[in-house]
């Protein structure tokens, strides 16, 4: 019952957000900031661990692949694979779940508790729309920082591959472009869509309706992580389902 | 003016405001006075719009707040400064900035000559050279002041002030009073101001009302709070030491 409720409220939040627009000039200054601190600003953390999860992927593929019958050329396809399907766009979106996520809702949620909101409101102005639609908007470019993640991973297997000696330049090469489905693509960047979306409005929606104090904010960023999380790992489980099986 | 007529509100189990009448009057400024707890901005909070209240009515000048529409709402919204009992500035913003927020949100004027308008104000309460720090920077004080810059930026037309002078020096504080006091004779406007302070009760009280478990128990001006027999009215007023003296060498003739 909590959860129904929690449900519409959240969708009610979402209409809120596509209400009364905000004056244009402030709103396109609102989302180059959130554009600035919710996607360039993690860019940084992204490309770390991007580059290092890559090369781990590919070093335990090639140190459990001691059956001489497999081409060592399957170090990078299993990379390749597992880092546009799942890793980068999934992977990293809990991490953001994290990131940005927690930011979101400590913002909002201490613009609640100190009436910045209710100061938004009574000037007349969508206090929803000004706070959540730049970030849902900043978000869209959130497939960027994806991109990045997939370029940085496949990167990182080919130097731990290549470089330590495991598989030579060549069949990485070719095991990166063996059996190569335009679709997976497609796939991981749609799911990236709908994460982003995620991102930006789970959190926004437990920083929005929490109640209390400084204390709560800290706590409803935690639940807020907690949430964005297995909202996304349900949202890939489904979307999984729908489009590649 | 703005009349609120028989208003009631609780939160869950807990009533509130228990059937409230008050008028609070244009070109005057209208205290509201209560002990901490006794539902001042609860009952601040429901004439904005803020909180609905399950019964009663509130009328901006004869029109009732719960017959606008979406519009008429955000339009009366337009004219209304507030200035909240923690400041409610917005911390990602410079004092400058917060200022000329709703500004910048309303007109079509270029940001030159808002920034006019924003140092115009920031000198009315005494801040000039704070523009472009941020709140968090700036002493309480300061950020109360900022606050009630930005609640008048606009030229309201309605002006709600909680608690505005909690929190700072005496002198500030009657600088303040005196400000608001200026600004509701000056622009004609109908001013609500939420106060602790008994300062203000004789500085600027000309038509108060003094809440009390959620009902009205007293209303009046600072000629009449100083002299009634009320009971519940003179516990209020004299519980501060000093007071309390006064009121000792008045009833002695002093
Ligand atoms: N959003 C809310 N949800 C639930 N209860 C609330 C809410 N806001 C206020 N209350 C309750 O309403 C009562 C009155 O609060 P209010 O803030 O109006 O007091 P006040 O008279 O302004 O006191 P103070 O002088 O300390 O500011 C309190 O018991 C408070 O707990
Ligand atoms: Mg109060």
């Amino acid at each position: 019952m909590n959860y129904l409720q929690s449900i519409g409220e959240y969708l009610l939040m979402i209409k809120g957000v596509f209400g009364r627009m905000t004056k244009g000039s402030v709103l396109k200054e609102l989302i180059f900031k959130e554009i600035d601190e919710l996607v360039v600003g993690s860019l940084g953390i992204v490309a770390f661990l991007s580059f290092f999860i890559g090369g781990v992927v590919a070093l335990q593929t090639a140190l459990n692949l001691s059956n001489p019958i497999i081409p060592k050329s399957l170090v990078a396809f299993a990379a390749r694979q597992s880092i546009i399907l799942e890793f980068s766009p999934t992977f990293i979106s809990i991490i953001m779940a994290g990131k940005v996520g927690s930011f979101i809702t400590s913002s909002i949620g201490s613009m609640r508790v100190t009436e910045q909101i209710d100061a938004l409101e009574v000037m007349g102005i969508n206090s929803l729309n000004y706070l959540v639609f730049p970030k849902i908007i900043a978000m869209l470019t959130y497939p960027f920082v994806i991109a990045i993640s997939m370029f940085l991973g496949v990167l990182g297997a080919y130097t731990s591959a290549v470089l330590g000696g495991f598989v030579s330049s060549e069949a990485f090469i070719t095991g990166l472009q063996e059996d190569f489905i335009g679709f997976h693509v497609f796939y991981a960047f749609f799911k990236t869509f709908l994460f982003a979306f995620i991102l930006a409005t789970i959190p926004a929606y437990h920083g929005y309706y929490m109640t209390g104090g400084s204390l709560e904010v800290g706590k409803s960023s935690t639940t807020s992580f907690v949430w964005t999380s297995v909202v996304i790992i349900v949202t890939n489980y489904i979307v999984t389902q729908l489009m590649l099986s | 003016m703005i009349e609120i007529k028989n208003l009631h509100k609780s939160f869950g189990e807990e009533k509130i405001l228990k059937g409230i009448d008050f008028v609070f009057e244009t070109g005057k400024t209208n205290l509201i006075i209560g002990q901490s707890g006794s539902g001042k901005s609860v009952l601040l909070k429901c004439m904005l719009g803020l909180f609905t209240p399950e019964q009663g009515t509130i009328e901006y000048d004869g029109d009732a707040y719960s017959s606008f529409n979406e519009e008429q709402k955000r339009d009366l919204r337009t004219k209304v400064g507030m200035l909240f009992q923690g400041g409610a500035l917005f911390d990602s913003m410079t004092v400058e900035e917060n200022v000329m927020f709703p500004l910048r949100m309303f007109t079509k004027t270029k940001k030159k000559d808002l920034k006019d308008r924003v140092h115009e104000v920031l000198e009315r309460v005494n801040l000039n050279d704070t523009g472009q720090k941020y709140p968090a920077e700036i002493s309480g004080g300061m950020q109360k002041r900022v606050a009630i810059a930005r609640a008048i930026v606009n030229r309201p037309k309605y002006l709600f002030c909680d608690e505005p002078n909690s929190g700072l020096d005496p002198h500030t504080a009657t600088v303040i009073d005196n400000l608001i006091h200026d600004l509701t004779v000056e622009y004609d406007i109908t001013t609500v101001v939420i106060t602790h302070d008994m300062n203000s009760l004789l500085e600027i009280g000309e038509n108060i009302a003094f809440l009390k478990d959620g009902v009205l128990a007293w209303k009046g001006d600072k000629t009449q709070i100083f002299k009634t027999e009320d009971e519940t009215v003179t516990d209020f007023v004299y519980s501060s030491d000093l007071f309390k003296k006064v009121r000792v060498a008045q009833q002695r003739g002093i």
